[in-house]
C-alpha cells in the first residue's frame, strides 16, 4: 500500500525510485517473516483464539442451539450448577478410570513393542508399517468394528468366552467391562504409534552403551532396563503427556461404542460418561449451549490445572535433589 | 540485476500474503450468511436435495426414480441417516448455523412440537399449495404454527399393532391364529404382559425372550392418550399423568420378571435379535413392518403376524418440509406435494406398510384390501385401519418430546440390563428430564 501512495504523488525519477527500492527492501526484511507467519496467527485467531473467548462468553449465559440470538445473562450459574451436579463428578471419574486403563497398558506394550523392533530382524519395515496401520484407520471405522465384537448376544467376544465355558457379558451395560472395552479401541488405535515413537528413541542410543553392557554381564532384561529406558526417558515424558491429552478429549470411541441415545449419554446409567460427551449431551442433545460451553472452559482449566500441578512437583523434585 | 531480483521476490512475497490473508478472510466468510443446500437451478436442470430418516420409503421403492422419470429436468439426491436422533441432532445444528441445510428435510412427530416452536421461520409455508386438504384433519395440525403457518406435509402415521412369531408361539402352546391371538390381550396391556409369562411358562428355549424390549411397550401405551408428557397449556405433567405412571409400571413389571429381551428397538442388538429369533413379539406401529422384513430376512418371512393391539395408539409418523433457503422452493414444493399425494401414500402401505396420513388414501381399495405376504398374509389394512380408528383426535405435542422419550427408554433399560429398582430408575428419568427440559 505504501508503495502505490509514493509513486501516484511522486514525480518518477531516478532519486524516488531509489528510495522506493530501499523501503521496499526494509520492508522485506522487516515485514517478509511476520507475512510468512501471519497465516498460522490468523488460523490461530480465527479458529483458537476466537472460539475459546467466544465459548468463555456464551458460558456466562443460558441460551438454546435453536436459538442463539437470545441469550439470558446467568454470570456463574452454570458453573456453580456444574459443581453441584453429580453428572461432572461421574464424568470426571470415567473420564481419569478409562484414561488410566487405556493409557497406561498401551504405554508398556508401546514399549515392548518398540524393544522387540529395535532387535535387527527380517522384514522389519514391515513389521514397522504394521504397528502403524491400526494409527491409519478412523476412529469411526475401528470402533464400529469393535462394537461389534464386543456386542452382548452375537459379539465374536462373548461366542470366543461361551467356548471357556463364559456366560455372556453385556459389554455396554456393565461399567468396568463397559470401561475395559472402550480402552481396548484406544489401545488398538494407540500402540503402535507410540512404538515408533519408542523406537526412533532407541535408534538414537549408542550400540556401545550395549556393548558395554554386554561386556559386564547384563542381560537382555537388564539392558533393556538399565540402557534402553534411562536412554529414551523423554520420549516417555512426551508420549505419556500426548496420551493425557487424548484421553481428556475422549470422545468418539465411547459414543461410537454406545451408538444412538445411549452413546450420547455414555450408557443408560452414565456408565462410560465422558467429560467429552457430556459437553456433547449437553449441547446437541439438550440443545443447551451455556452448559455446554461451561464444560469446555472447565475440561480447558482442568487441563491448565494439570499442567501447572505437573510443573511445581518438578521443581519440587528439582529442589529435593539438589 | 540483483536489485531486479530482490524487487521481485519482494512483490512476490506480497502478492503471497495477500493471497493468503484474501483466502482466509473468503475462507471464514463463505460459511455464514446464506449458504448453499446443494440443490439449485443449472443449465435449465434442477436439483434437489433432501434429508430423510429411517426406512420413509422415498428412496427404498424407488418412487424418487419415478419422479425424475416423469420430470427429466429434476434430479432429487436423497440422503437417509439410520437414527433419528443422530438424524434431528445434525438437523438442529445446520439450522443453527444456517448451512448444511438440504432442500427438503424429514421431520419426525415427536420434534414437530419443537420445530413449530422454535424454527417456524426457517421453514416455508405450505398452506397455499393446491390440492392438499386430503390429510387427516389432525395430522397437518401437529405442524401448524399458531398464525396457520403450515411447516411440513404429512408421509405416514403410526397405528400400532403387535408383531408376533407364529412359530416361537406354537413351540410355547398358545394360539397361533391371529385373532385367537388378539383376544389373548384384548383391551388391557397387562392382558398382554399376563400372556408373556404364560409364553415363558411354556417356551422351553432359555434364549427367547416374549418381547424385545419394555420401552416398546411404554410407549404403546402412553400414546394411546392424547396428553403424554405435556398438557395443552405446554405444562410438563409426565409425573402425575396416570398414563405415563400406569404406562411405567407395566412395562418395568415385564422388565423385572424377565420377559424382554433387554434389548433397545433401532440399536444394535436388536437387528440381529430380529434376524436369529430372540424374541417372539414386538409392538409394532405400521412403519415399522419395513424395518422388521428388511432386517428379520427372507429366511424368517411367513413365521412373522400381525395381531391388533390391545388398545389404538399412535406412535411417530412423519412430515416433509422445505427449508427458507432453499434456491428451489417451489420445485421442492411441487416434489413433495407429489410424495405426499395420496397415490404415492397407498403405494408406499402396499410396498413397505407405511400407513398413509392422506383420508382418501386410506379409503383406497389397496389399502382396504391390503395384505403382507411377508406376515403371512396378515391383512394389514384392516388391521392397522382398525387401529388408526381408535388414535385419539386431538394429539398434545410437547417441545421436547422426543427427548423425554428418549430418556425414558433408558430409565427402563436401568432396570432391564442394570438391576436397578423401577422406583430408582423412576427418580434418575426424572432429575434427567429436569435437567434436559430446564
Amino acid at each position: 500500500m505504501a508503495t502505490s501512495t509514493l509513486t501516484s504523488e511522486q514525480p518518477r525519477g531516478p532519486r524516488p525510485r531509489r528510495q522506493r527500492s530501499a523501503l521496499l527492501h526494509r520492508l522485506d526484511l522487516r515485514g517478509a517473516p511476520y507475512a510468512f507467519v501471519a497465516p498460522f496467527f490468523v488460523v490461530f485467531a480465527a479458529f483458537s483464539f476466537y472460539p475459546l473467548i467466544y465459548t468463555a462468553w456464551i458460558s456466562l449465559h443460558h441460551v438454546e442451539l435453536a436459538s442463539m440470538n437470545l441469550m439470558e445473562w446467568v454470570a456463574l450459574d452454570n458453573y456453580t450448577a456444574l459443581w453441584e451436579d453429580e453428572r461432572f463428578w461421574n464424568a470426571l471419574a470415567n473420564t481419569f478410570t478409562i484414561g488410566v486403563i487405556s493409557t497406561v497398558p498401551q504405554l508398556l506394550m508401546a514399549l515392548g513393542l518398540a524393544h522387540l523392533l529395535n532387535y535387527r530382524l527380517r522384514g522389519s519395515t514391515f513389521f514397522r508399517v504394521a504397528a502403524l496401520t491400526p494409527y491409519a484407520t478412523s476412529v469411526g471405522a475401528a470402533a464400529l468394528v469393535f462394537t461389534m465384537l464386543f456386542e452382548r448376544d452375537f459379539g465374536m467376544i462373548n461366542w470366543l468366552l461361551s467356548v471357556v465355558g463364559v456366560d455372556n457379558v453385556d459389554w455396554e451395560n456393565n461399567k468396568w467391562a463397559a470401561q475395559t472395552a472402550i480402552s481396548t479401541i484406544v489401545i488398538w488405535r494407540w500402540t503402535g504409534y507410540n512404538a515408533l515413537l519408542y523406537l526412533a528413541a532407541m535408534q538414537a542410543i549408542p550400540r556401545d552403551r550395549y556393548e558395554a553392557a554386554a561386556i559386564d554381564g547384563a542381560s537382555r532384561w537388564q539392558q533393556f532396563r538399565s540402557v534402553t529406558v534411562p536412554g529414551i526417558r523423554s520420549t516417555i515424558v512426551f508420549t505419556i503427556v500426548l496420551s493425557t491429552i487424548g484421553a481428556t478429549q475422549l470422545f468418539g470411541e465411547p459414543l461410537i461404542f454406545g451408538q444412538g441415545p445411549n452413546g450420547i449419554t455414555g450408557g443408560a446409567g452414565n456408565q462410560y460418561q465422558t467429560l467429552g460427551l457430556l459437553l456433547y449431551e449437553e449441547g446437541w442433545k439438550n440443545y443447551q449451549m451455556g452448559r455446554a460451553a461451561t464444560v469446555a472452559w472447565v475440561m480447558f482449566l482442568l487441563l491448565i490445572l494439570v499442567f501447572v500441578l505437573q510443573r511445581v512437583v518438578k521443581r519440587l523434585r528439582s529442589r529435593t535433589s539438589s | 540485476m540483483s536489485r531486479v531480483r530482490r524487487q521481485l521476490r519482494t512483490r512476490a512475497v506480497g502478492a503471497i500474503s495477500a493471497v493468503a490473508a484474501v483466502g482466509l478472510i473468503a475462507g471464514c466468510g463463505g460459511s455464514g450468511g446464506t449458504g448453499g443446500t446443494g440443490g439449485g437451478v443449472k443449465d435449465g436442470k434442477v436439483t434437489i436435495t433432501m434429508g430423510l430418516f429411517g426406512v420413509m420409503g422415498f428412496k427404498e421403492t424407488e418412487l424418487l426414480d419415478r419422479y425424475m422419470k416423469e420430470n427429466p429436468n429434476v434430479t432429487v439426491k436423497a440422503e437417509v441417516a439410520g437414527d433419528e436422533q443422530t438424524y434431528y441432532t445434525a438437523l438442529q445444528t445446520h439450522l443453527a448455523a444456517g448451512s448444511g441445510l438440504k432442500d427438503i428435510q424429514g421431520i419426525e412427530l415427536g420434534r414437530a412440537k419443537e420445530i413449530v416452536d422454535t424454527q417456524a421461520d426457517k421453514f416455508v409455508d405450505l398452506s397455499g399449495i393446491a390440492g392438499i386438504d386430503h390429510f387427516l384433519p389432525w395430522k397437518l395440525s401437529q405442524v401448524t404454527t399458531p398464525d396457520d403457518k403450515v411447516l411440513g406435509l404429512g408421509t405416514d402415521i403410526g397405528p400400532m399393532a403387535v408383531c408376533y412369531r407364529k412359530d416361537l408361539f406354537e413351540k410355547a402352546g398358545l394360539p397361533t391364529d391371529r385373532d385367537e391371538v388378539a383376544k389373548l390381550w384384548e383391551g388391557d396391556w397387562a392382558k398382554y404382559v399376563k400372556t408373556g409369562e404364560k409364553f415363558k411358562a411354556g417356551n422351553k428355549d432359555g434364549k427367547v425372550a416374549y418381547l424385545d424390549s419394555a420401552s416398546g411397550l411404554f410407549n404403546a401405551m402412553i400414546y394411546g392418550n392424547s396428553q403424554q408428557f405435556y398438557d395443552k397449556s405446554g405444562e410438563l405433567i409426565y409425573k402425575d399423568n396416570p398414563v405415563v405412571t400406569e404406562a411405567w409400571d407395566l412395562a418395568s413389571k415385564a422388565a423385572t420378571s424377565g420377559l424382554t429381551a433387554k434389548l433397545r428397538q433401532f440399536q444394535p442388538g436388536w437387528d440381529p435379535g430380529l434376524a436369529n429369533s430372540t424374541f417372539a413379539t414386538t409392538v409394532c406401529p405400521a412403519w415399522m413392518l419395513a424395518h422388521i422384513s428388511e432386517k428379520a430376512g427372507p429366511e424368517n418371512k411367513g413365521k412373522w403376524d400381525v395381531a391388533k393391539a390391545p388398545k389404538g395408539a399412535n406412535w411417530g409418523g412423519s412430515f416433509l418440509g422445505v427449508t427458507e433457503q432453499s434456491p428451489v422452493k417451489e420445485e421442492a414444493k411441487k416434489l413433495i406435494a407429489w410424495l405426499t399425494a395420496p397415490e404415492q401414500q397407498a403405494y408406499l402401505f402396499q410396498e413397505l406398510g407405511n400407513f398413509p396420513s392422506s383420508q382418501e388414501a386410506l379409503k383406497a381399495p389397496e389399502v382396504v384390501n391390503a395384505k403382507s405376504e411377508y406376515f403371512s398374509d396378515a391383512p394389514i389394512g384392516e388391521i392397522f385401519g382398525a387401529g388408526a380408528q381408535e388414535i385419539p383426535d386431538e394429539q398434545v405435542l410437547g417441545r421436547k418430546d422426543g427427548t423425554i422419550k428418549d430418556i425414558f427408554s433408558q430409565g427402563l433399560t436401568l432396570i432391564e440390563s442394570q438391576n436397578q429398582s423401577p422406583d430408582k430408575a423412576w427418580k434418575t428419568t426424572d432429575e434427567r428430564i429436569e435437567k434436559a427440559v430446564g
